[in-house]
């Protein structure tokens, strides 16, 4: 089984820009900046989250704190096969209660990692509101789940995966389509 | 890749790095006991078997407590058991426990060797909590977290352990352990409970029955519980052991000024430590005890949680989550 | 009538070491020669194999009367003839304790009816072997025991050892001892050592076998009295052994296979190395090979100690002392002795034949009118040990699955084959 990639889907300014948009459409739609706060859904978005965080502070004046979620232990589809995955630290040194959060995350597809995510969020508290901003959401739900804000919609197969490939963690900058032949 | 682990018996045959892994991975379970809500779903469904042969509240509620906190359900055995009592043998008692299916089991037993023996005969993860004077693996590893936390690193500190060393299975882990990381040991205690052949369990081990010699630059002491009644020994009188061994404030002073001071619980005030030591800036005692729900939590959630060691890996799992 | 043709004939007593035919009638051995022949004799071809007089086991367990789950005369009996043993002296520690004429009787009896080689039963020393009075030994001499012992336990006290002795001594009779020392010993359950520090199991020091070796030496030397050490296992025993017979006391010992091949490094948390001696040290083990190739000790004796497989199968703490033996005794004599070079062959067979027979005041050996006990084996026949092809009753070896070269190929006891690979 090996993957091959088969389009660039965003270059690296293009994400700057989706960036951008998405920060300015989020401090609209929440009228202000005041009591938001960011989840990033680790991995890939905790990179997003504090770009974002940084894009709202340099237009806006406004610090949003950022806060890193490691969903791990919240996930339903922990197979019973192979061995468990690692888990790593969840990073929020700010009360949930009452506050207006967004998630972020790369990629929406199934909507099991913003369920895995929400559950985590419950545990630390009551939030006032939690909406969801991802930079692709490639459908394939099987769970009612929906992002307000959304970098871009994609239509996918089941083969292909969605990668995103951001600086701080990869090394380089861009989203490629991938699809795996046998 | 970490060599998977099936069962948890020991010290003594963990690499540095499954070590390491281990006291990684309780990281996020230490953070997790600040949480409002303590409840995972992660071992929903799944059973453990706490099957404790000898008497112990701390470490038994500790077990418990982590399964219960990673969602799972607890099957509770508190037998005493001695040599000389006759009934059902360890190995029906077990095999009793396994048909109910757990998926694994934690136990605590006055037999050297008793946790290998049950995970020689059973198909499920063993926990060893504790087996006779061998060792007792998760103590080991929560002391181990809790310097790691106060130092930063594991390395060569200057340890002491004090007490009964023979008798302790709590000291065999910790030199097991910390001599892995090129921690210099120094073992103290009457005459009889310190023989030579400690000194062959790991490089840099010294003995002394000189409680000041032994305190004197220690960058960590670990204070080990008293049981001055014993059977088939002669009983040593306790004023005996406090003239000679007790850690008391002044004697702290010898060591070095910001050493960590370590208790495996429970302790005895007055008897080997002093109180205002147990109650001062240095010692631990309590981060142990939140420490030790996080290893086991972590060591829990591993061994117990996912896949039998032997089952084979899936095809590539439908789901763009990465890492 | 039974012919033994070109077998390599080893027998101690003369001296004598070639291939030569045994012609044996009716019980006993008849002629001895070479190219014999005998019209209706059945024929056992011993061409490359060794032929020795019938093998001496002075220490065994057969667990009849009263513990028939782990063994029986039958049972251990076939077992040992397995082993080349024409005869074997078992302990009394059964249910109840051999320490009376009737129980005694009782096992000759057995032997007799069921038992596939000679039961020489030993006697207890005290009654009940509680170590309080004196055990109905005359009475039990004239039922057949041929030595006295508290085996399972030491003889109880110095004093009760010296009126064992003096009464014995005027029998006739052989005082085996069990040595250890109880406060040492207490709650022990291996070798104290590097290895019992290692695995935080009870360490016994061997000091608890030396002193109350010490101790029997000084009374045999304040009474006279034949004296024989039970499965010993420290050097220090040893050293009081040698220093005994150099003052011209007459005391014996014997050392079992298992304490001439392991050491106390090779126990894990498995109760098939769990015995009583311990497993000692690299020390006392090079000590007893020494010693068993110098004559400082006499006999070669396996302590077969049969229990049934649930009773072992437990947590080491709790498992009871023994393994067996009668089956890998000669094969282990063989590897860790004879094929390396400590002894030769011909001291082997001493210390499976004359050598307990001395220790028990009789002869052995192959001569025209002696009793027909032969042991035929071979040296270099292999064969793996497997303890579930055992007749024994019991499955506790820790050689199971050890290939070996060299087993026996037939046992004779009183002109019959008991025994034939």
């Amino acid at each position: 089984m090996r993957v091959v990639e088969k389009r660039q889907l965003l270059s690296a300014q293009e994400i700057d820009r989706t960036l951008q948009r998405l920060a300015h459409e989020i401090v609209e739609k929440s009228g202000g900046a005041k009591d938001l706060a960011f989840i990033g859904v680790r991995r890939r978005g905790v990179p997003l989250a504090q770009r974002l965080a940084k894009i709202i502070s340099n237009f806006s004046r406004v610090d949003v704190p950022v806060g890193t979620l490691d969903i791990t232990l919240y996930r339903d589809d922990l197979s019973t096969v192979g061995p468990q995955p690692v888990v790593h630290s969840t990073d929020i040194d700010f009360t949930v209660d009452d506050r207006d959060l967004v998630v972020v995350d790369d990629v929406l597809y199934t909507g099991r990692t913003i369920r895995a995510a929400m559950n985590g969020l419950f545990d630390l508290g009551r939030p006032r509101r939690i909406r969801l901003c991802v930079l692709i959401d490639r459908g394939h739900r099987e769970l009612p789940v929906e992002a307000t804000f959304v970098g871009k919609n994609l239509q996918t197969s089941e083969t292909e995966i969605v990668e995103v490939h951001l600086q701080e963690i990869d090394n380089e900058e861009r989203v490629v389509l991938v699809d795996r032949v046998p | 890749m970490l060599q998977r682990l099936q069962h948890l018996l020991e010290i003594e045959s963990l690499t540095t790095e499954q070590i390491s892994f281990i006291l990684d991975q309780s990281k996020p379970f230490q953070e997790f006991q600040r949480h409002p809500l303590k409840k995972l779903a992660t071992l929903r469904g799944k059973t453990v078997a706490i099957a404790f042969f000898e008497a112990s509240t701390r470490t038994r509620i500790s077990f418990t407590t982590a399964a219960s906190r990673l969602g799972a359900d607890t099957m509770n055995l508190q037998a005493e058991a001695s040599s000389l009592k006759k009934g059902e043998s360890l190995l029906d008692t077990v095999r009793t426990l396994e048909a109910m299916r757990p998926d694994g089991i934690v136990i605590r037993h006055s037999s050297s060797g008793a946790a290998a023996f049950v995970a020689e005969r059973l198909e499920i993860p063993v926990l060893n909590a504790g087996d006779g004077t061998h060792e007792h693996p998760t103590q080991a590893l929560l002391d181990a977290l809790t310097l790691r936390d106060h130092k930063q690193k594991l390395n060569d500190w200057n340890v002491t352990i004090l007490g009964d060393i023979l008798h302790s299975r709590v000291a065999r882990s910790n030199i097991h352990l910390l001599t892995k990381f090129g921690a210099r040991i120094t073992l103290c205690g009457p005459a009889m409970w310190i023989p030579r052949e400690l000194e062959e369990l790991g490089p840099c081990i010294r003995r002394t029955t000189n409680i000041e010699d032994s305190l004197r630059g220690a960058d960590v002491i670990i204070v080990l519980r008293t049981q001055t009644e014993r059977i088939h020994e002669p009983a040593l009188p306790v004023d005996e052991y406090v003239l000679g061994y007790q850690l008391t404030k002044e004697r702290l002073q010898l060591a070095a000024p910001d050493a960590l001071v370590m208790h495996p619980g429970p302790m005895i005030r007055g008897l080997e430590i002093d109180p205002a030591v147990a109650d001062g800036p240095q010692c631990a005692v309590l981060e142990q005890v939140t420490n030790g729900l996080a290893v086991r939590m972590a060591l829990l959630y591993h061994l117990i949680g996912g896949a039998p060691v032997d089952a084979p890996h899936p095809a590539k799992e439908r789901s763009n989550a990465s890492d | 009538m039974l012919l033994i043709k070109n077998g390599r004939v080893i027998d101690p007593a003369s001296n004598t070491d070639t291939v030569q035919d045994v012609l044996i009638e009716d019980s006993h051995i008849s002629r001895i020669g070479t190219g014999l022949s005998a019209g209706s004799a059945e024929i056992l071809d011993a061409a490359g194999l060794i032929v020795a007089p019938g093998f001496i086991d002075l220490h065994c367990h057969l667990r009849e009367p009263g513990q028939e789950l782990s063994e029986t005369i039958e049972t251990g009996t076939r077992s040992a003839a397995r082993g080349g043993f024409a005869a074997v002296c078992c302990m009394p520690n059964t249910v109840p304790v051999n320490d009376n004429a009737s129980v005694t009787r009782a096992i000759v009896e057995r032997a007799a009816a069921k038992g596939s080689v000679r039961v020489w039963p030993i006697g207890a020393a005290s009654a009940g072997s509680k170590g309080e009075a004196l055990a109905e030994i005359a009475a039990m001499k004239a039922a057949g025991i041929v030595a006295v012992s508290d085996d399972g336990k030491p003889v109880a006290t110095a004093r009760l050892m010296r009126q064992v002795m003096e009464y014995c001594n005027s029998l006739g009779l052989l005082v085996i001892d069990h040595c250890e020392d109880p406060s040492l010993f207490a709650g022990g359950v291996m070798r104290e050592g590097k290895q019992s520090v290692k695995l935080g199991l009870k360490g016994i020091p061997s000091q608890s076998e030396s002193i109350c070796v010490g101790r029997d030496v000084e009374v045999a030397a304040l009474t006279g009295a034949r004296l024989h050490i039970a499965h010993m296992s420290a050097r220090a025993s040893l050293e009081y052994v040698r220093a005994a017979k150099k003052q011209g006391l007459r005391v014996t010992c014997e050392v079992t296979p298992h304490h001439f091949t392991l050491i106390d490094e090779d126990v894990r948390y498995d109760s098939h190395y769990k015995m009583n001696p311990p497993l000692a040290s690299r020390e006392d083990r090079e000590a007893l090979i020494e010693g068993l190739a110098d004559g400082s000790v006499d006999a070669i004796a396996t302590d077969h100690a049969p229990h049934h497989p649930a009773s072992k199968d437990v947590e080491f703490d709790r498992a009871p002392f023994g393994i067996t033996g009668f089956e890998t005794a000669l094969a282990l004599g063989l590897s860790e002795l004879v094929q390396p070079g400590r002894l030769s062959l011909n001291r082997l067979v001493e210390l499976f034949t004359i050598g307990p027979a001395r220790v028990l005041g009789i002869e052995r050996k192959i001569e025209a009118g002696q009793p027909a006990d032969i042991t035929v084996f071979s040296i270099d026949h292999p064969w793996t040990f497997r303890s579930k092809d055992s007749p024994s009753k019991s499955r506790n070896s820790p050689f199971n699955g050890r290939a070996f070269r060299g087993a026996p190929a037939a046992t004779i006891v009183a002109g019959r084959i008991v025994y034939k690979q």
